[in-house]
């Protein structure tokens, strides 16, 4: 027995603010210029999604499942996971997500774009993936070395895949679940440690879903 | 006492013998002050965060500390304490105190093994069930190690008022040396019924939280020190509410966690000099309460 509801949910904040945004620094620094390639391999989901295709939804399920494998063994299993035994299992969910996007996205085809689909919000989530989320960081008083980036990083990437998948012409639903659940964990650890951005990622997850449910009731309207 | 005569006061206090005490089991003393690890320590395999750790323990032994509470739940804080220890020396007063934190209980034995090797000792002095975790298991695991020679103290933990219904049983049932909660000014349950119970039974009390996590600390820093603070020997908030705590007849130390050297040397003030009398505690209970 194991009795977990006599934990406050503040219980399980075993870091600092401090701690946390140190790892992202010793982290960064370590992997760097790996950020960069990440950028390259984001803007090459973006050309692959405008270019649409029968190919382009296989690659992009590739490339993501190589951000989301990346992310659990260099950041979750080998660094968040020194301060925070849960990381372990973020690891593990992060992990599953890339075998689903190779599965699902990659094998069975179940991941496909339509060729110019710019006009999607999808399209808005990706680019503040790639380029804003990183500077939120700035906002909420870390360094450029503290802050987080796509491919390398747990939040940035999610949100690109949330936003990759809004693109898809497409989609298996499956590949959402990880995603969004993520979204509400790293949501739930920023409003523990009350940074300024605690409001982003949730706000990712109610956009992606908002997003999802517009698209599927236009999809079911009468014709 | 009152006016110029009280600030030359209240730094003399600072030079003061420590004041300790008695585990009740033993008769074995300890200062009133010690040092938590929760959140502060857990710093992982940071190179600079973990020197800074091991200037804390510096200070806390080089001002008369002994008592480094710990857990298998507190992340890397157990290995950044072995750090810091092997760093100093192994300082012979350190009095070590972790926890089992476990479901399965055919596991506890490995994972104080796990936790004796992140420390870097050959035993601990005091083990307690963290949090009542399996309590039923490991009790009788700690009593026999202790039996054995292997462990000098054993105990429980709670914190943030969790099941003090069962805290007060297994108090009643077991041989304790030690029970350990949280207290603080605002957060008195635990004098209705454990502190008196600890004291018939001749357990000794742990405080932990004294600051509830920084909080506390936070909310009454926004305001001046009272005057007063000056006749128990205070010379900031932290010291006010620490002597709150220890001066408690049932409480035997408290363990506030802190990551910086001028904080812990705050605290270790707070285990010298004077100690406030019942109307000084109602008093500071009182103006506390005033100003959250």
């Amino acid at each position: 027995m194991t009795e977990w509801w006599t934990y406050r949910l503040s219980s399980f904040l075993l870091f600092s603010p401090r701690t946390w945004f140190r790892l992202h620094e010793l982290y960064n620094a370590e992997i760097w210029p790996a950020q960069v390639a990440a950028l390259m391999l984001g803007l090459a989901i973006v050309v692959l999604a405008r270019r649409g295709g029968g190919r382009s939804g296989p690659v992009i399920a590739l490339l993501l499942a190589a951000c989301w494998l990346w992310v659990a063994w260099a950041f979750h299993w080998r660094r968040y996971a020194t301060i925070n035994f849960a990381a372990t299992w973020f690891a593990a969910a992060f992990a599953v997500e890339a075998l689903l996007l190779v599965v699902l996205g990659a094998a069975r085809g179940r991941l496909a774009f339509a060729a110019n689909a710019w006009r999607h919000p999808g399209i808005w989530l990706v680019a503040f993936a790639l380029i804003v989320q990183p500077l939120v960081g700035l906002l909420a008083g870390r360094s450029l070395l503290q802050s987080e980036y796509f491919g390398v990083a747990p939040d940035p990437t999610a949100t690109a895949t949330l936003g990759v998948l809004l693109l898809a012409r497409r989609r298996s639903p499956a590949l959402m679940a990880i995603p969004l659940l993520w979204c509400a964990v790293s949501g739930a650890f920023a409003s523990m440690m009350r940074t300024p951005d605690m409001l982003v990622m949730p706000l990712v997850a109610l956009m992606t879903i908002g997003a999802a449910l517009a698209r599927r009731r236009r999809d079911v309207g009468p014709a | 006492m009152a006016g110029g005569a009280l600030l030359p006061a209240s730094a003399a206090a600072q030079d003061a013998a420590l004041v300790t005490r008695a585990i009740p089991s033993t008769g074995e003393r300890l200062p009133v002050v010690g040092l938590g690890t929760w959140i502060t320590f857990n710093v992982g395999d940071d190179p600079v965060a973990r020197d800074t750790c091991a200037d804390v323990m510096r200070n806390f032994f080089a001002t008369g500390g002994r008592i480094i509470d710990s857990s298998p739940m507190y992340g890397s804080s157990q290995a950044v304490i072995g750090y810091g220890l092997a760093k100093l020396g192994m300082p012979a007063t350190l009095f070590s105190a972790d926890k089992v934190w476990i479901a399965a209980a055919s596991r506890g034995a490995a994972q104080i093994e796990e936790s004796r090797a992140h420390w870097g000792i050959s035993r601990f002095d005091l083990l307690q069930v963290h949090n009542l975790l399996a309590w039923q298991d490991h009790l009788p695991m700690l009593f026999a190690m202790k039996q054995a020679g292997r462990l000098r103290y054993v105990g429980i933990t709670t914190s943030e008022g969790r099941r003090h219904r069962d805290v007060e049983q297994i108090m009643r049932s077991q041989p304790l040396d030690f029970v350990q909660v949280t207290y603080n000014p605002v957060d008195r349950e635990v004098e209705d019924r454990i502190l008196p119970l600890a004291r018939e039974r001749g357990i000794a009390v742990i405080v932990n939280r004294p600051f509830q996590q920084g909080a506390l600390i936070d909310a009454v820093s926004q305001h001046p020190l009272p005057a007063w603070a000056a006749e128990i020997g205070c010379l900031n908030w932290a010291q006010v509410l620490l002597k709150f705590v220890v001066s408690h007849p049932a409480v035997t130390c408290a363990i506030p966690a802190t990551t910086r050297v001028a904080h812990v040397r705050e605290n270790m003030g707070a285990a010298r000099g004077a100690m406030p009398d019942e109307p000084m505690r109602r008093r500071i209970v009182a103006h506390v309460e005033r100003l959250q």
